[in-house]
């Protein structure tokens, strides 16, 4: 099956192990992920907190990219990405005054035919039966924490994926490697994100509560599908060890990397040496834990 | 639309309206129930609540609305515009009113907008986000040359941040769309 790619930046560069797995993870798949051509970022946070009109054009620039060479569905995973994705699109649909305007900013003509597809949804289209054939290490007894943030799920009414304030999906995908997944309370609540710079201060406290939430709970690690949730969990939870001698080091997993290990793919392909946080726990407990295969 | 070059047109608008011509929200459709502000995660670090900032534009108060520090604080979590039963869109709202804020030169958290134009100037240089230029800009822009100096160098040993950006093919595409948003 091919499908569209869309990396965005953070996956070229801090979140590059999220890129690594996920291309590694979906070849074993069976998925040929076809990189759209000359792709360019989609404004994030700095555009859509600045310049409307902006935040519109440079997903659609990527719109009429994605439809030129022939794309169908692009598959987004990052999460901010995907939403900026989605929410341009439904705003150009929603007013066509926009959507000239738009035309007249890309000189092209702007495409919301394409469809959007998130990690956690490319996870849900591949067949279960293939995922659980292909696994050659069952997770077995590993107590994880699915968590959303907030993007991938709000708002609701644009995203139309899974549920706002109580999201199952992702713990299904889970469910698929053997690991466990514990019902906890901050799966949907924000880490801060692009406050991560500017106010520090206020990432630090809204992303320890969500890794004590997760260890109250019995999670042993906590999964991401957001390379922004990603960087405030892991590289911040340096410094929330700092202000906190009390805290316990929490693995920030990507969906990507966890289907990985369940698939035997190894560390350096995964790129869990590329963490702030030392993922050695989670990976020296399943160094051994070969599925019995019947 | 064709009143939005209008200058003395634009002269009399209220920030409310304003906001509506920019959003399509009618500030006065929010009956102040307080629920956003409930579930802000924010909303501890903020002076003013968020629906109080609301209540600021229905009652005209717009230099209190456009200087409540509030609109910058606002992570874009969404939590509220999910939970409003009136479909208020308030982080769309807050986007608006720092939006206007920026066109009148009224910038209470100018460290923020820094950021901002700091990660937004590399995109318009490369077509890409390139961190190094952007914390290198963003430093020197506020003074703050310290932060995360631990951080750095083990992101670069593992190849996190480049040196020089990668800059894509059609550079002039998005030149032109930089240029015409700025002009509105």
């Amino acid at each position: 099956m091919d499908i569209g790619y869309y990396p965005g930046c953070s996956l070229t560069g801090t979140a590059k192990e999220y890129d690594q797995s996920i291309r590694r993870v979906f070849s074993e798949l069976g998925i040929n992920l076809v990189e759209l051509d000359d792709w360019s970022c989609c404004g994030a946070t700095s555009a859509h907190a600045t310049n409307h009109l902006l935040s519109v054009a440079l997903p659609a620039r990527n719109l009429s990219l994605a439809k030129k060479q022939g794309l169908k569905e692009i598959f987004i995973p990052c999460a901010a990405c995907y939403n900026r994705f989605v929410v341009a699109k439904y705003e150009m649909e929603k007013n066509p005054g926009l959507k000239k305007r738009v035309e007249e900013m890309i000189e092209e003509k702007a495409d919301t035919d394409i469809g959007i597809v998130n990690m956690v949804e490319m996870f849900q289209r591949i067949d279960k039966e293939l995922i659980l054939a292909k696994r050659q290490k069952e997770l077995k007894g590993f107590k994880v924490a699915a968590y959303y943030g907030c993007l991938l799920v709000r708002p609701n009414s644009i995203t139309q994926f899974d549920d706002a304030e109580m999201p199952t999906s992702m713990e299904e995908i889970i469910k698929l490697t053997g690991a466990e997944p514990v019902d906890w309370n901050f799966k949907v609540e924000c880490c801060g994100a692009s406050h991560s710079i500017t106010n520090m201060n206020v990432v630090l406290t809204l992303s320890k509560r969500i890794i004590d939430d997760a260890a109250e709970n019995g999670a042993e690690a906590i999964i991401v599908a957001c390379p922004m949730c990603h960087s405030n969990l892991d590289m911040r939870q340096r410094n929330i060890s700092k202000q906190d001698s009390q805290h316990k080091n929490m693995p920030i997993l990507y969906l990507s990397e966890l289907i990985g290990l369940s698939l035997g793919l190894d560390k350096e392909s995964l790129g869990l040496g590329l963490h702030f946080t030392d993922t050695e726990p989670v990976l020296s407990r399943f160094s051994t834990a070969i599925v019995a295969k019947e | 639309m064709s009143s939005h070059s209008n200058a003395k047109h634009k002269e009399r608008m209220t920030l409310a309206d304003e906001i509506e011509e920019l959003t399509g929200i009618n500030p006065l459709k929010c009956y102040q129930c307080g629920k956003c502000s409930a579930g802000c995660p924010v909303r501890i670090f903020m002076k003013v609540s968020p629906n109080k900032v609301v209540r600021l534009v229905q009652l005209g108060l717009d230099d209190e609305a456009l200087k409540s520090e509030t609109i910058w604080m606002c992570a874009g979590c969404l939590t509220c515009s999910t939970r409003c039963p009136q479909n208020f869109d308030l982080a769309k709202f807050m986007d608006a009113l720092k939006e206007i804020a920026i066109k009148k030169g009224v910038i209470t958290r100018k460290d923020i907008l820094k950021f901002h134009k700091a990660f937004l100037k590399q995109i318009e240089a490369n077509g890409k986000a390139f961190e190094f230029g952007l914390i290198r800009d963003y430093k020197l822009a506020t003074f703050n040359l310290f932060q995360d100096m631990d951080i750095a160098p083990e992101m670069f040993f593992k190849g996190k941040i480049k040196l020089f950006p990668h800059k894509i093919k059609n550079r002039d595409a998005i030149k032109k769309i930089f240029d015409k948003a700025n002009k509105e």
